[in-house]
């Protein structure tokens, strides 16, 4: 039983994450149809922008350090937004008429280069977070958790809030509504597609810059192909909460943390100690292959073929 | 301020070997409400599609209160002030009614990223006006009441009311309807002819494309007819009726 609520517990923290960068993934995909392959490198640079910042402030030395993580969110989001909307504009925009499969394999094209980009600026080697937290545990049930993982499902969680104010409760968020529903219609409604679309790759890479530093703060490490398998587990969040859909992003991407995290937890019991808990990986694919089989637009997915 | 309110030059649209559109030309005054018929793949949807952006004409421009529209750029368009209907509904079938009316207010709004972030007062204020007007709209058109309902589980003759309320909040001065009696039954465009007379008498000019020819003749001013993409008559709409090339256009073969 204590593992059950401790794995839930790191599963809850590990999907807060994935439910970030699925949205991410889900915004993009519920307004132009692509998927972008190259998100989970855009997460990765927001990760190393925000080491390399939290680095030189701890090591300048004296700034306090609620300051010397705001500056390196800051400095990640602000870069990553810069990051999605050049993406967009480069490598998307001038593909927008191609047959589909074009600007896929230009989304891979672009993962592959952000990855390469990283290693000449970053180097091959694993980056260490620099310790300056002091990491508080604290135990309810016989499962412990520390003030990180609090810090990681808290802001995740009003960052989500925030995120369906906007897109339920503003005005902007209707002309995206909109322009995912009938791109034309709502141009002829005077929404300007470009910019609705630009906006999508901006908030969605803003998004992965905060669950780049959330990782990077979790696990204590980061490197040029972290965001590889990251980006690939929150595609498989996205799609088993039904891609295009925003809570279904939310709620896949919880889900499919608790999933792995007891999947890791238990698969050692389960095969007698044949797989250890580092097969972790082979949960969130198991979850993809059976969600692509049986219900292949995901939990919350109803929307096939509406586009006009 | 000119009478005329749009003039089409010579536009030509070609869909690889097929002339959709040859060479019309015509112009529609301001306050008028201006008929487009002729039988069907004559070239009248095309028309729309070329006026409000969605497609490209090869040949000719239109001005429009003395501007000249720019090909593809739809958001403009509707800037200008130039709203459409179209043939087959299409609503953002997932939002709500009266959200449907509101996005069609974005063109007359400013409020942008910095104010959908930080809620400052201007936007919020903003905000509230675009959700009252849309209400006087739908009042207007008729379906207040199913102002929180989903768009898609509107019965039909609402579904184009609402097309209708939304065009009309983007407050334009030369409003596109096509074909909004299609599928209507009597009663149904009884109504629709009372809102059309109504949204003309508060000073938006109308072009209407349409089968219904009893709707056509009773509201056109003047009405202009298409066959093969070409124009073949414009003219009031009892003349129209009288000439020989329409009636063939209709009825097929010669005229005895």
């Amino acid at each position: 039983m204590d593992i059950f609520l401790q794995q839930l517990i790191n599963g809850l923290t590990l999907g807060a994450v994935y439910a970030l960068v699925a949205l991410g993934y889900t915004m993009v995909y519920g307004i132009i149809g692509l998927i972008n392959f190259a998100h989970g490198e855009v997460v990765m640079i927001g990760t190393m922008v925000a080491f390399t910042i939290i680095t030189a402030l701890a090591s300048a030395g004296g700034v306090p350090t609620p300051i010397i993580f705001g500056a390196g969110l800051l400095a990640a989001v602000m870069c990553c937004m810069g990051l999605g909307w050049g993406l967009e504009r480069v490598a998307y925009r001038p593909l927008r008429h191609a047959p589909r499969l074009a600007p896929l394999i230009t989304a891979i094209g672009m993962s592959i280069l952000l990855q390469n980009l990283a290693m000449i600026v970053w180097g091959r080697n694993y980056i260490n977070f620099p310790q300056m937290i002091d990491k508080v545990s604290y135990e309810v049930g016989g499962a412990i958790f520390t003030n990180v993982q609090v810090a990681i499902v808290l802001t995740a969680g009003v960052t989500m809030i925030g995120l369906l104010y906007l897109i339920f409760k503003t005005k902007l968020g209707a002309a995206m509504r909109a322009t995912s529903q009938n791109p034309h219609v709502a141009a002829l409604m005077g929404v300007n597609i470009n910019r609705v679309i630009s906006l999508a790759f901006i908030i969605g890479s803003a998004l992965g810059a905060i669950a780049g530093l959330m990782v990077g703060s979790y696990y204590e490490i980061a490197h040029y192909q972290m965001g590889f398998m990251l980006g690939l587990k929150a595609f498989t969040a996205a799609v088993l909460g039904g891609i295009g859909n925003m809570a279904g992003a939310m709620v896949g991407g919880l889900l499919l943390g608790v999933i792995e995290a007891l999947g890791a937890g238990y698969i050692g019991d389960l095969t007698g100690g044949f797989l250890g808990s580092h097969y972790q990986d082979i949960f969130a694919f198991m979850v993809l292959i059976i969600v692509l089989m049986f219900r292949p637009s995901g939990l919350f997915g109803e929307r096939t073929g509406e586009r006009a | 301020m000119s009478e005329v309110l749009l003039e089409a030059k010579a536009v030509a649209k070609h869909f690889g070997g097929v002339k959709a559109l040859q060479d019309v030309s015509l112009t529609i005054r301001r306050g008028e409400v201006y008929g487009l018929i002729g039988p069907n793949g004559a070239g009248k949807t095309t028309f729309f599609n070329c006026l409000t952006g969605l497609y490209k004409n090869e040949f000719g421009e239109f001005l429009f209160d003395g501007h000249r529209l720019e090909a593809d750029a739809p958001h403009k368009v509707a800037t200008l002030g130039i709203a459409r209907t179209f043939q087959n509904i299409r609503l953002f079938g997932n939002m709500t009614t009266i959200e449907n009316v509101m996005v069609g207010r974005h063109v007359r709004t400013h409020a942008g990223v910095f104010g959908a972030i930080f809620r400052d007062r201007k936007t919020v204020a903003e905000e509230q006006g675009i959700r009252r007007r849309a209400l006087e709209l739908l009042h207007y058109v008729g379906i207040a009441d199913r102002a929180d309902d989903l768009a898609k589980n509107l019965s039909y003759g609402d579904q184009r009311r609402l097309e209708i309320a939304r065009a009309l909040a983007t407050e334009p001065k030369l409003l596109c309807l096509d074909e909004p009696a299609a599928g209507m039954n009597g009663t149904e465009t009884e109504g629709l002819r009372e809102l059309i007379v109504g949204i003309r008498k508060d000073g938006v000019t109308i072009l209407l494309i349409e089968h219904d020819v009893k709707l056509v003749m009773g509201l056109c001013d003047r009405v202009a007819v298409l066959d093969y993409g070409e124009m073949i008559a414009e003219d009031v709409p009892t003349v129209v009726q009288k000439n020989p090339r329409v009636i063939e256009a209709y009825l097929g073969g010669s005229v005895a």
